[in-house]
């Protein structure tokens, strides 16, 4: 009885490990093959190049598959094909060296904006209401208490 | 024919090089003969549009008579190619679709100087301006990129056709609408340099130029979209944006344009941001000029730019011209542009506006830096780096998110100031319901913690849902009011809501195009893919149809001859339509072409519509059997009925208000502003 439980048990995992592995060498294929360029220079993802007798999607397809087959990670299988068809191979500029600086620069810039924004309002706010001009009166001798009346109308009608 | 063309293209360059010297020399002269000067100024750019149009009508007439003495129609031209191609021929190549923004240009120049009389200076400031920009269009058609070259040695019995990819319906639509949109961006840029140069006072420029900004905004928006879509119906990879570099520089104007519409409006009812509204509208027109340089120049490649050549250089020196122009002008004359008033609170429609401009530019900075990353890359490592897809799509997508989140937030804000209890009642039921939306798309099984792009999906549909619930709730609470007073329905009342300030309610139905768009956008982790080679009788499963091969077949027409499958697909056991999924061979230009086909399931799933979407991909040689990628990509018709109601929106918005809107509290405003008129 025991002696059935734990191969129950085993066979039970060896096909856990088996569905694991496969879905997870599925996801990794769909994941590989989406962060390189098919080689044959229409400039379209591997997976997503659809040309007709296209030469190189087929093959780095299998390339890729085979890479997988074979039990290598995904930065081995990429350097494989960075070393056979060039670096622009890879979809997106990788994260080492000078390439570090295309990631950082959009977000820089974004944290750039932001402060920017920030000071310019607050310097905004900061700043004196605008003086009138010589010679030119609230008209019809409204004093400020009246005229924060008609500001509160005026933002009550158009609030929202 | 091939002299009357050049005859025209020369006339025009004369023409416009008169409007832009004499139109300059009148602006400078005070004497009592300028008048006159600036008037045949005028009339030269007017008759410009005439030499223009002949240039164009010549090169036009020369394709439908298959005139292949002419080197341009021989490359793209061919005697069976049908009627409304040889129209396109006009710019479907490099030399014929220069000749068509000079004649767009010239077209809106033509208009442009008829209405002179609305403010004869500021007007007589944008012609020269427009002018110098022909001068150099038609410097490039006369001596670099010319349309009537003729052919060397004997004539030629027939023509090497349109590219393929340019046989398409879409193709006769898509580049007219993407440069008028282009083109047009010139004349509120005009209107501003000139503007900037003569110290104009106030707002006026921006109220001229508001309709033209509009009109050529919704130009380039169609253009963009039509782009995408003749891309998912023609290259038969499934998707509709690549992140190619001539995608990416038909974007980048437009993110400026749109950053220009709204943060103008801060200028008209407040005096701010003056001198950011017009580096705004300077960057949009030499963002236009860039992405012409690029599909031009060779400098990226591309699957949609035209041939290498050397007009790049051209480009790169009237870019060079331009910003150092802007530049001086702006610097010489910034103290006529100092901000009227101030921020009276971060939580006010000035503010948004701020900070939608600031998450504009970031995107159209993230998309022009990843464009030219691959050539700097090339500079400083001495390799070219490829920035594809997944770079543009990890990094723009939470800045647009974020502005999506300003787009349903900014527009519920009161100019100057909001108060906390106006922001919880206008978003109470909108936060509901957009987080209910949330809600449901996990009960569905949507897992947003398993996956960041369904982390991405599930945001961008409760941001989606957020914006169109503040947009019906707008509609909601004005229709109301107008209805309660004049005893209308609701449907009635919101119709005259709309009509009382159409730009505010027209751009709200631009918002909700928005959001249709993204909605539709949101649906790609979900797509599914299959491929297989398919006999008679066999079938496929993919999503929840079934696809049965029921026969293959061809047949042949003077132009190309294709090959088809015929697949019923069913679904739920029944059948629900037959699909004929086409690759074609073009004779002329002997090139292959798929031509995918794509049925929406509006009949069977209504909002949450899907693609069906079948490509032929050819006969696999060994076995004799035609092979068929079947996709289904939920969402996507969003897409594009997102885009006719984000041009409803415009026209909405170009309506005149019926009842001018005005508030009661202008009166300490040395420039009268309107106090939260509200568009």
């Amino acid at each position: 009885m025991k002696a059935r439980r734990t191969l129950h048990a085993l066979l039970l995992c060896a096909i856990v490990f088996l569905f694991l592995g496969a879905g997870d060498t599925d996801a990794r294929f769909k994941d590989l093959g989406h962060r390189m360029m098919c080689a044959c220079g229409c400039g379209q993802i591997l997976l997503e190049c659809n040309h007709v007798g296209c030469t190189y999607s087929d093959k780095m397809r299998d390339q890729l598959q085979a890479g997988l087959d074979k039990g290598n990670n995904d930065d081995l299988i990429l350097q494989g094909f960075v070393q056979e068809y060039g670096p622009t191979v890879i979809a997106a500029p990788t994260a080492t060296g000078f390439n570090r600086v295309a990631w950082i620069m959009p977000f820089a810039a974004l944290a750039f904006g932001i402060t920017f924004v920030i000071y310019v309002v607050r310097s905004w706010k900061d700043r004196p209401t605008p003086a009138l001009a010589d010679g030119i009166v609230p008209p019809f001798g409204q004093q400020n208490s009246e005229l924060e009346e008609f500001r509160k109308r005026a933002r009550k009608e158009t609030d929202g | 024919m091939s002299k009357v063309g050049s005859f025209a293209l020369q006339l025009a360059l004369c023409l416009s090089a008169y409007s832009f010297l004499a139109g300059l020399l009148a602006l400078f002269r005070r004497d009592a003969g300028s008048a006159r000067l600036a008037e045949t100024a005028r009339r030269a750019g007017i008759a410009t549009f005439g030499a223009v149009l002949l240039a164009a009508i010549v090169l036009v007439t020369a394709a439908f008579n298959d005139d292949f003495s002419i080197a341009y129609i021989f490359h793209h031209s061919n005697r069976d190619l049908p009627a409304a191609y040889k129209f396109a021929v006009l710019w479907s190549g490099q030399e014929g679709s220069l000749l068509f923004w000079s004649l767009l240009l010239a077209g809106y120049g033509f208009v442009l100087r008829l209405r002179y009389k609305t403010d004869q200076r500021l007007f007589a400031h944008a012609s020269v301006v427009i002018a110098a920009v022909q001068v150099f269009f038609l410097l490039i058609l006369n001596f670099a990129a010319h349309p009537f070259a003729v052919m060397q040695g004997g004539l030629p019995p027939d023509g090497t056709g349109l590219n393929p990819l340019l046989q398409y319906p879409e193709m006769v639509i898509h580049p007219p609408m993407l440069y008028l949109g282009y083109v047009g961006f010139t004349i509120p840029f005009a209107f501003a340099l000139g503007a900037l140069i003569m110290k104009y006072p106030g707002e006026k420029w921006i109220h001229i130029t508001r309709r033209w900004t509009m009109v050529t905004w919704c130009f380039l928006t169609i253009g963009v979209f039509l782009g995408a879509h003749w891309a998912y119906a023609v290259l038969g990879w499934g998707g509709y944006w690549g992140w190619d570099p001539v995608e990416n520089a038909s974007l980048m104007p437009w993110l400026t344009g749109t950053a220009f519409l709204h943060s103008v409006m801060m200028q008209e009812k407040r005096g701010m941001l003056k001198v950011w509204n017009m580096s705004l509208i300077f960057a949009t027109f030499l963002l236009s000029m860039l992405g012409t340089f690029l599909t031009r120049s060779g400098v990226i490649s591309s699957v949609h730019a035209f041939a290498q050549s050397s007009i790049g250089t051209w480009f790169l020196v009237f870019i060079a011209i331009t910003i150092a122009v802007c530049t001086y002008f702006l610097i010489l004359n910034r103290s006529n542009l100092k901000s009227e008033h101030k921020l009276e609170s971060l939580v006010s429609r000035e503010s948004s506006f701020l900070f939608n401009n600031l998450l504009l530019l970031t995107l159209c900075f993230t998309i022009l830096w990843g464009t030219f990353f691959p050539i700097l890359s090339d500079f400083i490592q001495g390799h070219k780096v490829t920035v594809g897809a997944p770079f543009f799509n990890r990094v723009a997508v939470p800045v647009a998110l974020l502005l999506m989140l300003l787009t349903a937030v900014g527009p519920l804000l009161a100019w100057r100031k909001t108060s906390i209890e106006s922001l919880k009642r206008n978003f109470l039921y909108p936060a509901i319901g957009a987080l209910a939306v949330g809600g449901m798309m996990i009960l569905f099984g949507v897992r947003p913690w398993e996956d960041p792009s369904y982390f991405y999906a599930t945001m961008a549909a409760v941001l989606s849902a957020l914006v169109i619930f503040a947009v019906i709730s707008e509609f909601l609470r004005g229709g109301r009011v107008i209805a309660g007073k004049t005893n209308q329905n609701l449907i009635s009342a919101m119709i005259q809501l709309c009509h009382r300030n159409t730009r505010r309610y027209g751009g709200y139905i631009v918002h909700f195009g928005v959001a249709l768009v993204i909605i539709g956008v949101l649906g790609t982790p979900f797509n599914k893919e299959v491929e297989k080679e398919m006999g008679f009788g066999d079938t496929v499963k993919v999503g929840p149809y079934t696809l049965v091969c029921q026969s293959f077949t061809q047949d042949d027409n003077p132009n190309y001859g294709n090959e088809w499958a015929i697949i019923n697909v069913f679904r739920g056991g029944k059948q629900i339509t037959t699909m004929y999924p086409e690759r074609r061979f073009y004779k002329a230009s002997q090139q292959p072409q798929t031509l995918p086909r794509i049925y929406p399931s509006f009949r069977e799933d209504l909002f949450l519509v899907s693609d069906l979407y079948l490509v032929y991909e050819g006969i696999n040689e060994t076995t004799g059997r035609p092979i068929i990628k079947a996709h289904v990509n939920p969402l996507v018709p969003w897409i594009w009925i997102g885009l006719i109601i984000m041009v409803f929106g415009t026209i909405v918005a170009l309506v005149p208000n019926a009842v001018a809107v005005t508030a009661a509290a202008t009166a300490q405003i040395r420039t009268p502003a309107q106090v939260g008129a509200g568009d």
